[in-house]
């Protein structure tokens, strides 16, 4: 795999991207068990990550996912912020001092964030929260990230893995956060934090793709 | 002076709930309204928190009371972003966001140990497990 930090920038990019583009329907699952604000959040949010990304050099992976981290901590405003807040500082710990990362660091880093959500939220897999996308994208990647398989397949495999948690995420009833309140009444609907949990793991895929096949064409170009 | 730090979701929340406060004549103790995000918008504010306890405290500790969801989380990075010393002296509270700050300041203003203080609000924690 083998991204730099001006390959996590794009990846992020890509990240905020998609979740403008999803704002609405963010919104929307949010109001229909929450508070309605989850889009326009987490819009916020990687709205002021793109402005800082624009000016900032760095080459240390770790020290640009803190900064994500921070950012996201002080501009979202909702749960949302603290909680993927945390996840980035977290991966960033990890990734502290690495000029590159491959598929074993980015597991590495999915498994810090997610523990880092779990000691902030204090929620566990079936509380109908973005932890039940994000876990089974860890464990995908955790079977298959040494197993020497193309990343990109087991990017795909990984972001599949969360779009089925956040399929499951229906069923549940929430047991935190404001749909918790509602209890059986928030049963038939799926989570805003796992959907945009998977959004986040599509993009990363999708941006990811990106990179490859310009990575390809400029070697071709150099050939 | 132990200080008092109201974080709610909504800023005239608690700048209403110090109004409340003020109104008993309750003007010697520390208390500052934290809420709403930095462009007005219904949320909490990490960095709106940390300058509220910075600008109140001392020696004697800050209590911090909440209302739900993400005041806690944000509350609590706040909170760990202060130094060492600081931090140990942050109460952060789980007891209901009116009803605990307006007893907080009541018995700090009538001389009551903040220890004593956390004590009796502790007896009135509610469940806030669900952010």
């Amino acid at each position: 795999m083998g991204l730099n930090a001006e390959e996590v920038k794009y990846i992020i990019y890509g990240i905020a991207d998609a979740i403008e583009s999803n704002k609405e329907y963010l919104t929307e699952l949010d109001s229909a068990i929450g508070d309605a604000d989850h889009g326009i959040n987490m819009s916020k949010g990687f709205h002021a990550v793109s402005i800082k990304l624009k000016s900032y050099i760095d080459e240390d992976i770790g020290a640009l996912l803190k900064m994500v981290g921070m950012t996201l901590i002080s501009t979202v405003g909702g749960a949302s912020g603290p909680l993927y807040g945390t996840a980035f500082m977290k991966a960033g710990a990890y990734a502290s001092g690495k000029m590159e990362i491959n598929l074993y660091d980015f597991t590495e880093m999915v498994s810090a964030g997610l523990e880092g959500i779990k000691m902030r939220g204090k929620a566990v897999l079936g509380d109908k929260t973005m932890i039940d996308a994000i876990e089974p994208a860890l464990n995908t990647l955790s079977e298959q990230c040494k197993l020497n398989l193309p990343a990109g397949d087991v990017l795909e495999t990984a972001k599949e893995a969360a779009k089925y948690g956040v399929e499951c995420t229906k069923a549940m009833e929430a047991r935190k956060g404001r749909a918790s309140y509602l209890g059986q009444r928030s049963i038939g609907h799926q989570d805003p934090g796992a959907a945009s949990s998977y959004i986040i793991f599509e993009s990363i895929y999708k941006a990811y793709l990106k990179l490859e096949t310009k990575k390809l064409k400029s070697r071709r170009d150099y050939l | 002076m132990t200080g008092v730090v109201i974080v709610s979701h909504v800023r005239r929340i608690s700048e209403g709930i110090k109004e409340l406060i003020n109104q008993m004549g309750i003007i010697n103790i520390p208390i500052k309204a934290a809420g709403g995000t930095a462009d007005g918008r219904i949320g909490t504010d990490t960095n709106d928190i940390k300058s509220a306890i910075t600008e109140i405290f001392s020696d004697d500790g800050v209590m911090v009371f909440y209302d739900i969801g993400s005041a806690l989380m944000s509350t609590e990075i706040a909170v760990e972003c202060l130094p060492e010393y600081m931090r140990k002296k942050i109460y952060i509270m789980h007891a209901p966001i009116f009803e605990g700050s307006f007893i907080a300041a009541v018995n700090l203003s009538i001389n009551k140990s903040v220890e004593e203080t956390v004590i009796e609000l502790n007896n009135m924690k509610t469940d806030k497990s669900k952010w």
